[in-house]
């Protein structure tokens, strides 16, 4: 069976808990969902894990069987939101705009008094990215997410951050479903570091709306056998993965 | 010790046009949505709503009766938006303060311990300060000089939660996973009312959960409704798991031709009615609630 793109996704997702240490990993959307799971099966065995509601689990269980897991713990919302401040965390947002310096938005396109489009608001973005280490995930790549200037600065960046001397701040890594990147271009702005297997780099200038820093382009790293394995039969036997990243 | 048991309609007699009311659960989760429904038949108007916001925001928004809505988000869970919210705010029609939840939670902590603000790290740098004019940032007295936000105190006139089991007096339990903030509303609030799955003698209530699970006691709470299946289509564990088939067409009534069609099939009527209407729908669907 060969490497699907949503794998490849999955263990770049995971790669963002390597050197997490204890905290609580927050995934949203499936595919970070996986890579928060395979972390912790891997790399980053002191993850906590939750059931997306209030219970944390003791060892990751397959997507959509969170209520046979065994608990090890009980962290309801209020308890996050108390967690949170004290840093021990690590999420992975999902993000309707990301401008380069990493500012995301989850809340509204167009004017705030009449938007065009109002979304779900800015949620825990504005206190995840003050507070801890934030990272995201982009399931379609392109220069209506990637763009210019966000409508509205729900989590974030560089930019920002040093405005106001956020001095927990530390927005990392965005995946897609064509790339890693990150923000070490020039003035902490974003940098391609991978491509996906058959993704060129032009592919993905040409889907963002703005000049990322193109400097040291490698290839996004393979899932290993034993990776691929914990994916496919442990923890998305359902393949849920193929329907948030076709092909 | 005054028996407290009220109806719907006398909670909703005890509120007035343009109080702010906090509603307690979140997202689609256990929602005083009988309360809710109440609201809906009478004429109240011109709300301030505070909540973690669900299909309660939704509802009524669709229905007019909302001038603001404070906010960290609205959603219906598994479905990603409420789509009557998102209706009303894209015509233009709703004033919100759309707040991190962090911010929420201090504001409700700051008014529950009759503090003018707490402050907090959330909401520093982002555009939740620019939309919000009224928000100042305070800074640290001691010599870190940090500078953060003030979230000023979220005063509530009133909160409506609803809970698993309360007795006669308002001492309520939740038997579920998760509090979320619901003991907090009741003590941000001049009035609070609870909604419960059913109303047991006071030495019953330890039948059901450990000490832990008795989250409101009688000296926040003002009135108590006993409405099973009161939190319908949100979730209300372990009583019941929300009614998804029912939520999407909820979801679905957003749209103008449907609206109408919705309020008259399931709104219209008292909450006997509505219940009614929930089982002819599943009945007709034949999709299990």
């Amino acid at each position: 069976m060969t490497i699907s793109r949503a794998e490849v996704c999955a263990v770049a997702c995971a790669d963002t808990w390597r050197d997490a240490g204890a905290v609580l990993a927050s995934p949203f959307g499936v595919i970070p969902s996986i890579g928060a799971r395979l972390a912790r099966l891997t790399t980053a065995p002191e993850l906590l894990l939750t059931d997306g509601e209030a219970m944390l689990l003791a060892e990751p269980t397959a997507l959509g069987a969170e209520a046979a897991g065994t608990v090890e713990g009980w962290l309801p919302y209020g308890r996050v939101l108390d967690l949170l401040a004290g840093g021990r965390r690590r999420v992975m947002m999902g993000a309707s705009q990301v401008d380069r310096y990493g500012n995301q938005n989850i809340s509204r396109i167009g004017p705030w008094d009449k938007p065009k489009v109002q979304l779900i608001g800015v949620r825990g973005a504005p206190g995840n990215t003050v507070n801890h280490t934030t990272n995201y995930w982009v399931a379609r790549h392109s220069a209506k997410v990637f763009v210019a200037s966000v409508d509205l600065v729900a989590g974030i960046g560089h930019d920002r951050a040093r405005q106001v001397g956020a001095r927990f701040h530390d927005v990392r890594v965005v995946v897609t479903d064509l790339a890693v990147l990150d923000f070490t271009g020039p003035d902490r702005t974003m940098r391609l570091r991978s491509v996906h297997p058959g993704v060129s780099v032009a592919e993905v200038q040409e889907r963002t709306g703005f000049e990322l820093a193109v400097d040291s382009v490698t290839e996004t790293r393979l899932p290993t056998d034993e990776e691929l394995a914990l994916i496919r039969h442990r923890i998305d036997p359902k393949n849920l993965r193929d329907q948030e990243v076709p092909g | 010790m005054q028996d407290k048991v009220l109806t719907t309609e006398d909670v909703v007699s005890r509120l007035a046009d343009g109080m702010t009311i906090g509603i307690g659960g979140w997202g689609s989760r256990r929602k005083p949505m009988a309360l809710v429904r109440a609201i809906l038949r009478s004429p109240l108007r011109d709300l301030t709503l505070v909540s973690y916001g669900g299909p309660d925001v939704g509802l009524l928004c669709a229905a007019g009766k909302v001038r603001k809505v404070v906010y960290g988000f609205v959603s219906l869970d598994s479905i990603a938006l409420d789509a009557h919210f998102r209706a009303a705010r894209q015509r233009g029609e709703l004033e919100v303060a759309e707040y991190d939840e962090g911010m929420v939670l201090a504001g409700l902590r700051a008014a529950a311990a009759r503090l003018p603000f707490l402050p907090t790290r959330a909401g520093l740098g982002s555009d939740v300060l620019a939309l919000n004019p009224d928000l100042r940032t305070v800074t640290s007295p001691y010599p870190d000089g940090e500078e953060l936000v003030a979230m000023p105190a979220l005063r509530l006139d009133a909160a409506l939660v609803h809970l698993n089991r309360a007795d006669r007096f308002g001492n309520a339990q939740y038997l579920g996973p998760d509090p979320y903030f619901d003991d907090l509303m009741c003590a941000a609030a001049r009035r609070s009312f609870l909604s419960c799955e059913e109303i047991v003698p006071t030495e019953e209530l330890l039948a059901g959960g450990p000490p832990q699970s008795l989250l409101i006691n009688r000296i926040h709470s003002h009135g108590v409704v006993e409405t099973p299946n009161g939190a319908h289509f949100t979730s209300c564990a372990p009583d019941y798991e929300r009614d998804e088939a029912f939520q999407r067409r909820y979801a679905d009534s957003a749209k103008p031709e449907q609206w109408a069609k919705f309020r008259a099939e399931f709104l219209d009527g008292d909450e006997q009615s509505y219940q009614a209407a929930v089982a002819a729908f599943h009945a007709r669907e034949e999709v299990p609630a």
